[in-house]
């Protein structure tokens, strides 16, 4: 189905109630995999990082990871669940290939945290999110499909298979249907992954890299009509791994499926596939078909029994709630409330708040985040946080500005340097001679020649049409490279024209 | 006795991925029926107030430390493999993904 | 032969120590045993020659620099296919694994080579150790050195026909529901399968999880306890395993005393099904026992009765999902569908597990997906783990009354090969006195008690003891032994008819 034959989404919503149910998996940032010592740094050559326990080799046992089960009780009490006294890892038995040992050791009637909620802001409006579940699981190989349409399962000759990510830490988030969002739904859940991606980065259990899969999104979407109690049947659009995603997925899928239902036809409950580049979901497995996972009791691994000392020790450690930070922030920053949005919008907080940390103004720090340094992320199809300038680079570029050594064209200069890697901020400007020229000689001489060079500039100024002067500035800039203090030079033209 | 039939036997091959000959389909359902029903007499005494035990040895609580350890080499981890390509496992198509 | 091999590994410890004999000797002395018989017992299914002497020559070496070595330093060792050994072929008796060089070694390997001991190969097991025979090896069946035509029990029948058969002193076996202690009964050998979780279950090619524990396969209660020693204790890569000192197994093998010792016979553990002269021989050694001053009551362990139902569905489920791993992704076996061009990844491993598994293996995965499926999980899985509860309870009503308990190992002594090949339940009745331990994680010793008047084989009884009180059974296994041994006027393999060299 094309989109060209769906129905607008005005119309999908103006039959439809959609309900939502996602699934978020968020790897964690520990130093070694869930149940073996290999590294988990993310880009390492393939099949560097594996050991007999996550090749799945012959006899190998797991062992858990603490560091894995605290960030799983943390991330369970920040979502405001109830941490298990006790429970399993469990055994979901199915083949496929990137699973080296053909079952996933996960949880499956015994998460580790259960029955929490959470709550995120879609244009001023609050909205509450009933979260069922976090469990513990493991991530699975990544294979390289070759020789058919590139990248695509289907039609691909065969597979080339990396175990560098089987077995790293995974925390599955599930929420209970979210219903009432109505026309907001695809916002609400963009919201929501928003809002987990913030609040991992403040527990500091994960990378939240959606480009690096380290946040990914299952989305679930059904719809009933207007009034109707009983839910519709579901999809769920797997692999939509960026927050525009999140929001552009559910859109086309409450279009899809409400093309069928006015149609007629029935939704069938399948699992599909986003594709970013055409902006559709096509269909994957059919839940008729799915397999029957004989979850049972991992053998291999022993029960989970956190004490409450530990998990009021670990409730102890939970950072301020987002919504209650973006609240402190905007306040002390003197934000405007589009602002401030923008700045959540570019998951730029923490580096504003970094900048001013050490030094700048808030609504330069602001300008610097979202301005400059966004756009030249934006080229760079990098986020902000990977650019190669650390906040205090920044701060120190607004430091030399504010003490009239930089001009804006010069600032941007100098952080070509400091991307370039030649140094600090102050050691580019040196190395580059970047520095305003506002010594009156050097100057004057400049605006002699620029008055002598263009007379009949000069005698409009002399005539009182001070505006023109803007056309004499320009010339002494290009001669001293832009490098003049601007305001210096106006004055010295006007003092010799008037 | 326990009700398995042929097609029961092909299905659960399926679910474990082995490709039963007809004959062996023939000769292991009945085979699994006479098995199933000298085993089916756990039920009778497994009473709901039973607990279940999972582990013959009742531990719980063991990790450890998030730590790095040296793993195999790419050419140990690939020596074993049927087929390797670009120092990855070679494998046949995949039909499909999984969740 | 050389009588070196005849030697115990007590014994061959102390002459290596004196420096009368070196382990090059003692070990090219069981290297040229196993060439001159192993033909017709076929107790290997790798022999590591070059491996073993290379460890035998360091050994002597270090000897020689005056270096301290472990108890058994020098003393060759033969060790279950089941066993992941870097370097050597590991098969688990499977084709599927034809030819896998595994990268690393199991824990217990590690500490056999810690403490010196060469590795003289890789013995013969039922594929996946699943089976009480060894003929469902993928490699052809091993054949008891009592009777050549009969079987050597199963699955670990390499290791118990190795010691057996003088090929290798000591052997390493690993039991699920009794893979040590059946083997070491029907070839009149001593198998002890420790506490669950008392020796690492690392680097063993799994079978059933809960259930699956590597221990000692000897011909003396002694060398029994002197390689407990040497494998047992806790791994933290196994999570499962007992962070606790190992039970003083040498010192109660070496202090053997019957006094004041209650010792439990299991009412459900003998009478219908059990042979004749397994009884009596069995009934012998209880007068025996009494005679040097130990109590014995009869003790009832309702449960029991249920322990072989509930293993044959824990065992197959675990080892449904243990197997999975054999899809000829990543290593071993991998067949092409005939008839498919270009077949999928699904196809493959589906083709491949077809070829590589044997009949039993296949049975028992399918057997284990069905109670694990949706719709039985209760009524099988489920119901088995609870029962599983029950039999726990049991024993640890009993161990409230009694230090130990005892059954004989197994209802038969050695059938003859082919006579249960293809009937899964006789084949499974080997396993009703082992298996109850096993669930219960407790600890199982098995010791000859004598030939069985019908047919001339060896017997065995079978001693428990609680949870990490290993030690007791080497107390009551050790007295029992010198007794037995006084009687016979010799170890019970005396009796064994010679083999005779075919090289
Ligand atoms: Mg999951
Ligand atoms: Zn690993």
């Amino acid at each position: 189905m094309t989109t060209a034959t769906l129905v607008s989404y005005d119309d999908a919503i103006a039959q439809f109630d959609p309900v939502l149910g996602l699934e978020v998996h968020v790897e964690l940032n520990t130093a070694s995999k869930m149940f073996c010592g290999c590294s988990t740094e993310f880009g390492a050559p393939p099949n560097s990082q594996v050991c007999p326990v996550c090749l799945g080799l012959p006899g190998a046992l797991p062992v858990a990871n603490e560091r894995a089960i605290e960030s799983a009780i943390r991330i369970g009490l920040a979502l405001n669940c109830s941490i298990a006294e006790w429970c399993r890892f469990a055994r979901k038995n199915y083949f496929y290939p990137d699973m080296p040992k053909n079952f996933q050791t996960s949880q499956y009637d015994e998460p580790i945290a259960y029955d929490g909620w959470t709550e995120v802001e879609v244009d001023g409006e609050t909205y509450r999110i009933d979260i069922e579940r976090a469990h513990m699981e493991e991530d699975t190989g990544k294979s390289l499909h070759v020789g058919g349409a590139t990248g695509r399962i289907h039609g691909a000759v065969g597979s080339l298979l990396d175990y560098n990510r089987a077995g790293v830490p995974l925390i599955e988030i599930v929420t209970k249907p979210i219903e009432g969002t109505g026309a907001k739904a695809p916002e609400v859940a963009r919201a929501y992954v928003t809002h987990l991606r913030e609040l991992m980065a403040a527990l500091g259990v994960s990378d939240v890299r959606m480009e690096q899969g380290s946040l990914r999104c299952d989305a679930n979407v059904s719809l009933r009509p207007h009034g109707r109690q009983e839910y519709g049947l579901r999809t769920e659009t797997k692999n939509v791994n960026s927050l525009r995603s999140v929001e552009r997925a559910l859109r086309h899928e409450i279009c899809r499926q409400a093309t069928l239902l006015g149609g007629g036809d029935r939704v069938t409950q399948e699992t599909r596939h986003w594709h970013e580049d055409t902006d559709v979901t096509t269909p994957g497995r059919s839940k008729e078909q799915a397999e029957d996972y004989r979850y049972f009791p991992e053998p291999d691994l022993v029960p989970v029994a956190p004490s409450r000392e530990w998990v009021e020790e670990l409730r102890a450690t939970l950072p301020e709630p987002p919504a209650q930070r973006r609240a402190r922030l905007q306040e002390v920053w003197g934000f405007s409330d589009l602002e401030m949005r923008d700045a959540v919008g570019a998951g730029a907080l923490p580096l504003i708040e970094a900048t001013v940390g050490a030094g700048a103004a808030p609504q330069t720090a602001r300008k610097w985040w979202l301005g400059e340094l966004a756009r030249r992320a934006k080229t760079e199809e990098i986020a902000l946080e990977e650019l190669a300038i650390t906040p205090a680079q920044v701060a120190e570029v607004q430091a030399l500005v504010d003490a009239g050594r930089l001009n804006d064209k010069l600032a941007r200069d100098v952080i070509d340097g400091v991307f370039a890697g030649e140094g600090s901020p102050e050691e580019v400007a040196k190395a580059r001679g970047l520095e305003v020229v506002s010594d009156d000689a050097a100057l004057g001489a400049a605006v002699d020649q620029a008055i002598a060079d263009n007379p009949d500039v000069a005698d409009k100024i002399r005539a009182g049409k001070t505006a023109a002067a803007g056309a004499l500035i320009g010339v002494v800039m290009k001669q001293l490279r832009g490098q003049a203090d601007a305001a210096r030079v106006r004055e010295l033209i006007l003092e010799r024209l008037s | 006795m326990p009700e398995i039939s042929r097609d029961d036997v092909a299905h659960l091959a399926k679910l474990a991925r082995i490709d039963l000959t007809e004959a062996e389909l023939d000769h292991l359902a009945p085979q699994l029926a006479v098995i199933l029903e000298s085993v089916a007499k756990v039920s009778e005494v497994a009473d709901a107030d039973v607990p279940p035990t999972s582990h013959a040895v009742p531990l719980s609580n063991v990790y450890r430390a998030d730590e790095v350890r040296p793993g195999l080499t790419p050419e140990e981890a690939l020596a074993g493999a049927p087929e390797v390509d670009q120092q990855r496992f070679a494998v046949p198509r995949i039909l499909d993904e999984e969740a | 032969m050389s009588d070196l091999v005849k030697r115990s590994a007590a014994e061959l410890a102390d002459l290596l120590a004196a420096g009368d004999v070196s382990s090059v000797e003692v070990t090219q002395a069981h290297l040229d045993r196993i060439g001159a018989v192993d033909d017709a017992v076929h107790a290997f299914l790798q022999v590591d020659a070059e491996g073993a002497l290379r460890t035998a020559a360091d050994v002597d070496a270090r000897r020689a620099k005056g270096e301290s070595l472990a108890a058994l330093a020098g003393v060759p060792i033969a060790v279950k296919d089941v066993v992941v050994t870097k370097g050597i072929v590991t098969t688990c008796g499977s084709k599927i694994l034809e030819g896998w060089v595994p990268p690393y070694d199991a824990t217990i390997v590690k500490r056999l080579k810690a403490a010196g001991l060469p590795i003289l190969g890789k013995t013969n097991m039922d594929e996946f150790a699943m089976g009480s025979s060894t003929e469902h090896s993928a490699y052809g069946p091993t054949r008891n050195p009592w009777s050549l035509d009969c079987i050597p029990g199963g699955s670990g029948g390499g290791s118990s026909a190795s010691v057996a058969a003088y090929e290798a002193p000591l052997a390493i076996g690993t039991d699920t529901g009794g893979s040590i202690r059946q083997p070491s009964a029907v070839t009149g050998t001593i198998g002890v399968k420790p506490t669950y979780g008392g020796a690492s279950r690392y680097g063993l090619i799994a079978l059933a999880s809960s259930l699956d524990q590597a221990g000692p396969v000897t011909r003396s209660i002694l060398d029994a306890a002197l390689l407990h020693e040497v494998i047992a204790g806790h791994d933290p890569r196994d999570s499962t395993s007992i962070d606790a000192p190992v039970p003083p197994v040498v010192d109660a093998a070496r202090n053997a005393d019957l006094r004041g010792v209650r010792i439990g016979v299991v009412t459900e553990l003998r009478g219908e099904g059990y042979q004749a002269g397994v009884e009596a021989r069995f009934d012998d050694a209880l007068k025996l026992l009494t005679s040097a001053g130990a109590e014995i009551v009869e003790v009832s362990c309702p449960h029991f009765v249920y322990g072989l139902a509930t293993y044959y569905l824990i065992l197959p489920a675990e080892a449904s999902s243990n197997l999975a791993k054999f899809d000829a992704m990543r290593y071993g076996l991998r067949i092409l569908p005939d008839g498919a061009d270009a077949p999928s990844a699904e196809q493959v491993m589906a083709a491949t597990r077809e070829a590589g598994f044997g009949a039993e293996v296949k049975r028992r995965i399918i057997l284990g997906t069905y109670a694990l499926s949706s719709g039985y999980w209760d009524a099988y899985y489920g119901s088995a783990q609870k029962v599983r509860t029950l039999i726990r309870q049991d024993f640890d009503a009993a161990f409230e009354r009694v230090d130990v308990l005892v059954s004989p190992t197994t209802p038969t002594t050695a059938f003859k090969l082919g006579a249960k090949v293809d009937d899964p339940l006789a084949m499974y009745l080997n396993d009703v006195a082992t298996t109850p331990a096993s669930l219960a994680g407790m600890p199982g010793l098995s010791l000859p008690s004598g030939l069985a008047d019908e047919d001339g084989l060896p017997a065995g009884i079978q001693i428990l003891a609680p949870a990490m009180a290993d030690d007791r059974m080497y107390r009551v296994g050790a007295a029992l032994e010198s007794l037995l041994v006084d009687q016979w006027g010799g170890p019970l393999l005396d009796q064994a008819p010679e083999l005779e060299a075919t090289r």
